[in-house]
């Protein structure tokens, strides 16, 4: 078999992911800080920041999903039932948030409900991306090659720390996002929001980063074996560096620096995780390679991936820079 | 109770739930794309006021398609696993193009068309609106593909139970497909009109908003004078398609039981499928035959030349067929009354045919919803014909999860849809409203949400 075209679309699967993460996360964290907003004026402020970005950030996480099915469909046969209850609970969170963008002004009467579907669906479903991705580290139950676990598998202390790590993540990608979008009392409370998060998120990162090996020996190996502790000891010392500009760039008043280092954050603890569990797709029972679909296939669908991408990536970027700035206060209304 | 049925019953609600909007945003789109290239030509301000309503509307439909059509690409691995695997080599393709080639567009371009207005040259938006209109009938070739392909595998090979891609062209361009194409994009185009011919009929009923009202009437009635007629004649070729490669399932729509004898053309029936047998019939004698065989002597197969556990439920195929069918007839009727009003400048001016047809809005919906059930109950036994038994292609999940998670789709998709519904009413109710958009650089941009802002006019007392 072709070896390589296992290797290129997990690339590509890692990408779209990562991309997903970084861009729903920003508009799901908008989502979990929405309580803290003192007024409804803040909260269309908040909505406004985001309304003409959300539908297309969210587009990565069916390219994730669909591209799961086509490039490896024997992991997505597996992953999805063992994950379950948390994929359909997450797409329900999805669901009501997606549609409160639209219904919730519109209500006079009932627009506090869908603040509230808003705030509360933005936050399960970050915590049930968690969820999700706690699940898969610790490993999935198969027998010939099809989930042979329990409807609550999923559900260990492992994963529910890894829920609320995500949404604290979102929050703080989110918190930056205002940090660069808004102004005025908005701006000011997001900064200081977003000084918790960071606090918050490095602890997470942490625990996450001595639990998992404690726990899972082929993550401990992976680590802490020789030669590749001598590559990878720089990933904590970058990220605690990274911590270290991004709080200097909030307290400093940057408006701009701050969201990018939060990125840089997420992909350093997103490229952790990646070192910690390849080849595995279905850790530890399925690489890239057992799942992969058809060579075939996998070349059909790459002859389209690899130029549409770039043009993707293109007219997304155009719609970021023709709405760029600052949205302020009173413009959410006509 | 049977985790395959419960499968079954909630990718049937989810789906169906999901349809109903692409049905209304495939057509919606080319009409908004359509008004403003109206209005970029004549520069006349009514083709914006009117763009700009329906596109208050389309945002949340949109909203109500997009959040729909993930859950059910999520499905086909929580509820579907075994057919993601037996399938997934040749159909995956066809959802990773939809994603890369559709998905991707018009989400993002929705972002310009709804947010846009202040900022960007009407040319531009304009632009946007035919891209999102694009965008909805790429995603519609696609996924078409790959249902088609399920009823009419073509271009791969069965190893070990899974399917292989042997030739491209042959699996895309399967044989139902362009017939399955036309017929569901001509049912889109179709729903929207009868929407829109229900609104401006209601609004000139009313006697308010009368000159958006006229628009609206002659561009929709000119629609579907044209498209219902079409549709007849796509949907007969479509059936003697499926005739060739699915004869069971036309034998289910049509009731035919015996193959031996040519098959008569049952106005009403109910099939009693225990004695293998019509009741209560009232039929024109052969007259599927002359439809299916253009013979009134042609023999086509019966439902009795297979086992009963190779046929389709019946019932529901046989009625789903017979609504749609109705449905369709209906449509060239109101098009062609309208076409003549239209010719004798007496349109606008005839009460009755308004008072009708302000009503005629669910009509592209139910026929859209029965042909759907028609071909995928058709479909059964096989989830894709010859290589797949619905019952086979389930996950290793438990009947609970599957009914808690049903149960949770159907309270969730009531609230949805029934405020949906509710906040489109309204947004109708007010019609199209304020002044046309200054010169394009003039204002500050307003990212705002649009459907927000109309319905929030809609909520002032006395429009
Ligand atoms: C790409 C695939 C695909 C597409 C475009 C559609 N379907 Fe489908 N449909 C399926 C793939 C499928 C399926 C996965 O194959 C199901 C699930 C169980 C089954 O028997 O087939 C199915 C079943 C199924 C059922 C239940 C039938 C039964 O179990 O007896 C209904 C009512 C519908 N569908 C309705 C629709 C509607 C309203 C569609 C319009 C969009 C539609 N289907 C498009
Ligand atoms: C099993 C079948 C289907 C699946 C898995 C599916 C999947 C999806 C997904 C994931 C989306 C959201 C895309 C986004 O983020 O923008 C979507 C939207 C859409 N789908 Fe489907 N879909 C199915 C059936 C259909 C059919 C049969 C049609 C049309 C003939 C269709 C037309 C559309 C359109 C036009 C949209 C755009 C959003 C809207 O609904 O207004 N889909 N679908
Ligand atoms: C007027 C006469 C019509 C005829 C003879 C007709 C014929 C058919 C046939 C034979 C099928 C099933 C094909 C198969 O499963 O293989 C079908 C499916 C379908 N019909 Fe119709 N139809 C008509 C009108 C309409 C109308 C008015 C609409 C909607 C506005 C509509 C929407 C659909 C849809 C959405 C499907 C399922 C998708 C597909 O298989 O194409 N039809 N039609």
């Amino acid at each position: 078999m072709e070896w390589y075209l296992p290797v290129i679309w997990a690339a590509v699967i890692g990408a779209a992911v990562a991309l997903y993460v970084i861009l729903d996360g920003f508009d799901l964290g908008i989502g979990i800080l929405f309580p803290f907003a003192r007024e409804d004026k803040e909260r269309d402020q908040l909505i406004a920041s985001i309304a003409p970005f959300w539908d297309g950030n969210e587009t990565w996480l069916v390219l994730g999903g669909g591209g799961l099915w086509v490039a490896f469909p024997r992991a997505y046969a597996v992953i999805m039932p063992a994950l379950y209850l948390p994929v359909i609970v997450m797409l329900l969170g999805l669901i009501f948030r997606g549609v409160a963008f639209e219904f919730r002004t519109v209500a006079v009467t009932s627009k506090k409900y869908w603040t509230f579907a808003f705030a509360a669906g933005s936050t399960l479903a970050a915590f049930c991306q968690g969820l999700i991705l706690g699940g898969i580290i610790q490993g999935i139950k198969i027998e010939d090659g099809v989930f042979a676990g329990g409807a609550f598998d999923f559900a260990t202390p492992f994963a529910a720390l890894c829920g609320l790590g995500v949404t604290t993540g979102y929050a703080l990608l989110g918190a930056c996002w205002l940090v660069m979008k808004t102004e005025g009392a908005v701006a000011d409370r997001a900064r200081e929001h977003a000084k918790i998060l960071l606090i918050a998120v490095l602890a997470f990162m942490a625990v996450v980063s001595l639990w998992t090996p404690l726990q899972f020996s082929r993550i401990r190996a992976r680590w802490f074996s020789v030669p590749n502790i001598l590559f990878l000891w720089p990933v904590p010392l970058i990220t605690a560096l990274t911590a270290l500009m991004a709080w200097r760039w909030l307290e400093q008043g940057r408006s701009i620096r701050p969201f990018f280092a939060a990125i840089v954050l997420f992909m350093l603890g997103y490229a952790g995780l990646a070192i910690s569990v390849s080849p595995y797709l279905v850790p530890y029972s399925m690489t890239i390679w057992d799942a992969a679909a058809a060579p075939a296939s996998q070349i059909f669908m790459l002859l389209g991936t690899l130029p549409l991408l770039p043009i993707i990536l293109m007219y997304t970027g155009f719609v970021y820079y023709l709405f760029r700035g600052k949205v302020r206060e009173g413009e959410s209304y006509h | 109770m049977d985790p395959v049925l419960l499968a079954r019953i909630q990718f049937g609600f989810t789906i169906s739930f999901h349809i109903i909007f692409p049905a209304f945003t495939i057509g919606l789109a080319a009409y908004i794309a359509t008004l403003l290239a109206i209005w970029l030509r004549t520069g006349a301000e009514r083709y914006q006021l009117l763009a700009r309503f329906w596109t208050k509307i389309f945002a949340v439909s949109f909203g109500m398609g997009v959040v729909s059509g993930i859950v059910l690409s999520y499905q086909f691995g929580t509820n579907w696993s075994r057919f993601s695997v037996v399938t997934g080599n040749v159909i995956g393709p066809a959802i990773g193009y939809e994603v890369l080639t559709a998905f991707f567009l018009e989400a993002t371009f929705l972002g310009v068309l709804l947010f846009a207005w202040n900022r960007v040259p009407p040319w531009l938006l304009t632009l946007s609106a035919a891209i999102v209109a694009f965008g909805t009938a790429t995603s519609a070739f696609w996924i078409l593909s790959a249902n088609s392909w399920m009823q009419t595998p073509t271009g791969h090979e069965v190893r070990d139970g899974i399917a292989y891609p042997v030739d491209w062209l042959a699996i895309i361009f399967n044989p139902s497909f362009p017939y399955r194409l036309a017929h569901m994009l001509t049912a889109a185009y179709l729903t929207t009109a009868f929407v829109v011919l229900a609104v401006g009929a209601r609004y000139l009923v009313a006697g308010r908003h009368a000159e958006h009202g006229r628009t609206m009437l002659r561009m929709a009635v000119g629609m579907i004078a044209v498209l219902a007629p079409l549709q007849l004649f796509l949907g007969d070729q479509h059936g003697l398609n499926t005739l060739k490669h699915q004869p069971i399932k036309v034998a289910a729509m049509e009731g035919h039981w015996e193959g031996s004898h040519p098959g008569d053309f049952h106005i009403f029936a109910w099939p009693d499928e225990k004695n293998e047998t019509n009741r209560f019939a009232i039929s024109v004698p052969r007259g599927s035959s002359l439809i299916l065989r253009h013979d009134p002597n042609g023999l086509f197969p019966g439902l009795k030349s297979v086992p009963p556990s190779q046929r389709p439920p019946v019932v529901p195929v046989f009625f789903a067929f017979r609504i749609m069918i109705g449905i369709g007839f209906l449509m060239i009727a109101i098009g062609l009354t309208g076409a003549f009003l239209w010719w004798r400048g007496r349109l606008f001016e005839t009460r009755w045919y308004l008072q009708m047809v302000q009503h005629g809005w669910p009509l592209g919906f139910v026929a859209v919803l029965c042909g759907w059930i028609t071909t995928e109950v058709g479909r059964q036994p096989w989830i894709a014909h010859g290589i797949l038994r619905t019952a086979d292609a389930i996950s290793p999940v438990s009947a609970a999860s599957v009914l808690t998670t049903l149960v949770l789709f159907v309270v969730v998709y009531g609230i949805v849809f029934s405020m949906g519904l509710y906040y489109i009413n309204r947004l109708i109710v007010r019609g199209p409203q304020g002044h046309a958009v200054d010169a394009p650089g003039g204002a500050p941009g307003r990212p705002l949400s649009s459907a927000h802002d109309a319905a929030r006019e809609a909520m002032q007392p006395g429009g």
